[in-house]
């Protein structure tokens, strides 16, 4: 089974239990003078988790079938091993952890590593132009949204204030 | 109109705006011409900087010329190093990439810039007619009519999408219509689908969103396949931008044709400038003369000016149901949706009457947007063009790095963040397998309004009645089911009648 049908099973799953809340347990909180109401909370997502359990059994069943192949420049995923997709995986963790250090490490410091990180990931060796320059954005990014946009942005760990 | 013109223009020659319109074409321009990051991730990157600004005409000013420049830095970088960075310049570089290599890089992002000009000016002239007209009959319709063409428009949306690709595109319509209705609704104080995580009750910021469905993606397809980033310098080639009156005799009317041809069809939902580039660019080729048609694709003028002029064209016609309707037709104007939404502006009929300066200014600031592409972008290309040399090990962590800044610096929270990888890597799995990723962010931002217009419908005609009570929703929905339906029947029939079966099996 190709890729996209498997999407399109994983999808009808997510949908069968999401029209299962929409048609048998969410309206049990329900007020009864909103009872009364035409509409309820419920309604329209009645509506879609028929409509997307239609269009995924479509494409599950393979009632519309595509042009096979993957088209030029697009990448295939039957062949992902060729790919650099250790280095993708790595950089998506990194940016699970820079979200997990934000707050507590302060913006400049968890920013200056994540940058410096992932340019060493690639490839980069250069740390005489990679810190600085990492340094230098950070500090820039932080000025433009803390003093132009004013969005508090904590730069400094939080035992540093 | 006169009126409305004079609002427009002193809005948008006031010197906050003059400087917001350089300064977004500028931005645009130059992280457009980066390989990977296309005008949807740039707006969508934009955007907390557009909202902090606070004035809806400003901001969608700032945002209207980050678009445009975002889209000629997409055929700069697809003339200079073959690298389009969006589909809608593909086309451009067909014939732009063959005449660089030729030596003649200057004069091609001349006609580039020329039919750009040309196709945004008369798409702006276009709009400022058509806009109005749509405007005052859409001032007609009630609830049950905007439900009814929204529905319209969204299986337009899935109806274009091409062969194979129905079913797709409405499973990620629906996908994101489901997906507005995680989260408190306006209609019922009730939080829904939440389950219970009280980082979900405001519902997904939807510049999150916008970041996970196309800048992240974007990204990883850089990091997985290092061949989509080789760029060389290619800088040091672009010299004598001026062209012959010869060749300005030849495109003009490749530009006029394809000007009004492109605007049209970016009006349609869905269909947008990467429909409009492509069929232009066949377009000009079929009905060119025998001994040029040879020349397209090895370096023809009229096959670099087709693309371009239509795409622009089609950008500033994806204006019109935006502006007029409050419907987005395509992945940009759904994200710019979003913004005016945030910036408390409700796009629609009544914009022209309630804020007429927003829409004016607007359309005029496309006007110099354009003015300024051409005679202030073009002459710096070749300075521009350096950007083109930032070395991919920079360039990956730096795109992730403002991706995340957009997405914590709308919500100031870090949450977001995760929320972000983790659609981040769906998104991509989805791509992979050839899922479109706008129709989904259309469905989300036009989730809310869809089920306010409903339930409004529902509630004044104390049922479903409204479908049968009221002639024009009923007509716009069988419409919109005849764009679902009848693109997968002929679909359908043409593989049968491909596989030997008789029609009426």
């Amino acid at each position: 089974m190709a890729l996209d049908r498997w999407i399109a099973l994983l999808i009808l799953g997510v949908c069968l239990v999401y029209g299962y809340t929409a048609f048998f347990t969410m309206d049990e909180g329900l007020a009864p003078f909103m009872r009364r109401n035409p509409i309820w909370p419920s309604t329209f997502p009645k509506v879609l988790s028929v409509l997307a359990i239609v269009a995924s059994l479509v494409i599950l069943l393979g009632f519309e079938k595509s042009d096979a192949g993957p088209a030029e420049g697009a990448i295939d995923y039957r062949r992902l091993g060729d790919y650099k997709i250790g280095q993708a995986i790595a950089l998506l963790l990194f940016m699970v952890a820079y979200a997990l250090l934000l707050r507590p490490a302060g913006f400049v410091i968890s920013t200056v590593a994540f940058l410096t990180c992932s340019a060493v990931l690639l490839g980069e060796r250069r740390f005489l132009y990679l810190v600085p320059i990492s340094l230098l954005a950070a500090g820039i990014i932080w000025y433009l949204v803390q003093g132009v946009l004013g969005i508090f942005l904590r730069p400094l760990p939080f035992f540093l204030g | 109109m006169l009126e409305g013109i004079l609002i427009g223009l002193s809005t948008a020659f006031s010197v906050t705006n003059l400087l917001m319109v350089i300064g977004g074409c500028l931005i645009g321009t130059f992280i457009g011409m980066l390989p990977g990051l296309g005008p949807m991730s740039i707006i969508a990157i934009m955007i907390p900087v557009a909202i902090s600004i606070g004035d809806p005409s400003t901001a969608l000013i700032l945002l209207a010329g980050v678009y445009y420049g975002a889209i000629f830095g997409g055929s700069t970088s697809s003339i200079l190093i073959n690298a389009p960075g969006v589909a809608s310049t593909v086309a451009t570089s067909f014939d732009g990439y063959p005449l660089a290599r030729q030596g003649k890089a200057g004069k091609a992002l001349t006609v580039a810039a020329i039919a750009s000009f040309c196709g945004g000016t008369i798409g702006a002239i276009l709009l400022m007619i058509f806009a109005p007209a749509l405007a005052s009959v859409a001032l007609l319709f009630h609830s049950a009519e905007y439900f009814a063409l929204m529905v319209v428009g969204l299986s337009a949306i899935a109806a274009f999408a091409g062969t194979g690709q129905v079913a797709k595109a409405m499973l990620m319509t629906v996908l994101g219509l489901i997906m507005a209705t995680v989260g408190e609704g306006a209609l019922f104080n009730l939080p829904r689908f939440t389950m219970g995580i009280l980082d979900l009750q405001s519902g997904f910021g939807f510049i999150t969103l916008a970041m996970a469905m196309f800048a992240l993606p974007e990204a990883m397809y850089l990091v997985l396949d290092p061949s989509r980033s080789n760029s060389g310098d290619a800088s040091s080639e672009i010299k004598d931008l001026r062209i012959t009156r010869d060749e300005a005799r030849q495109i003009a009317p490749v530009i006029g044709r394809q000007s009004i041809q492109g605007f049209l069809i970016g009006v349609l939902p869905g269909a947008g400038a990467t429909i409009a580039s492509f069929l232009g660019y066949a377009v000009e080729r079929n009905i060119a003369p025998k001994e040029e048609q040879d020349q397209f694709g090895k370096g023809s003028v009229k096959g670099l000016a087709a693309p371009e002029s239509a795409n622009n064209a089609a950008c500033t016609g994806s204006f019109v149901p935006l502006l007029t309707l409050g419907i987005p037709g395509s992945g940009t104007t759904a994200i710019l949706l979003g913004a005016l939404i945030a910036l408390n502006v409700s796009p629609g009929p009544r914009l022209m009457v309630d804020q007429p300066e927003i829409f004016w200014a607007v359309i005029i600031s496309m006007y110099i947007g354009n003015v300024i592409l051409l005679i202030l972008n073009l002459p710096l290309i070749p300075y521009i063009a350096k950007v083109l040399a930032v070395p991919r090990n920079y360039l990956i962590p730096f795109i992730l790095f403002f991706t995340m800044m957009g997405a914590y610096i709308g919500q100031n929270n870090a949450t977001e963040l995760l929320l972000l990888v983790g659609f981040g890597v769906c998104a991509t799995i989805l791509r992979f397998a050839d899922y479109p990723l706008a129709p989904l962010l259309i469905g989300f931002i036009l989730g809310s309004m869809l089920e306010d217009n409903f339930s409004r419908s529902m509630q004044l005609y104390d049922g479903i009645g409204f479908i049968w009570e009221r002639p024009m929703a009923m007509g716009l929905l069988v419409l919109a089911a005849l764009l679902v339906i009848l693109p997968s029947y002929r679909a359908r029939r043409a593989r049968l009648r491909a596989a030997g079966v008789a029609d009426g099996d």
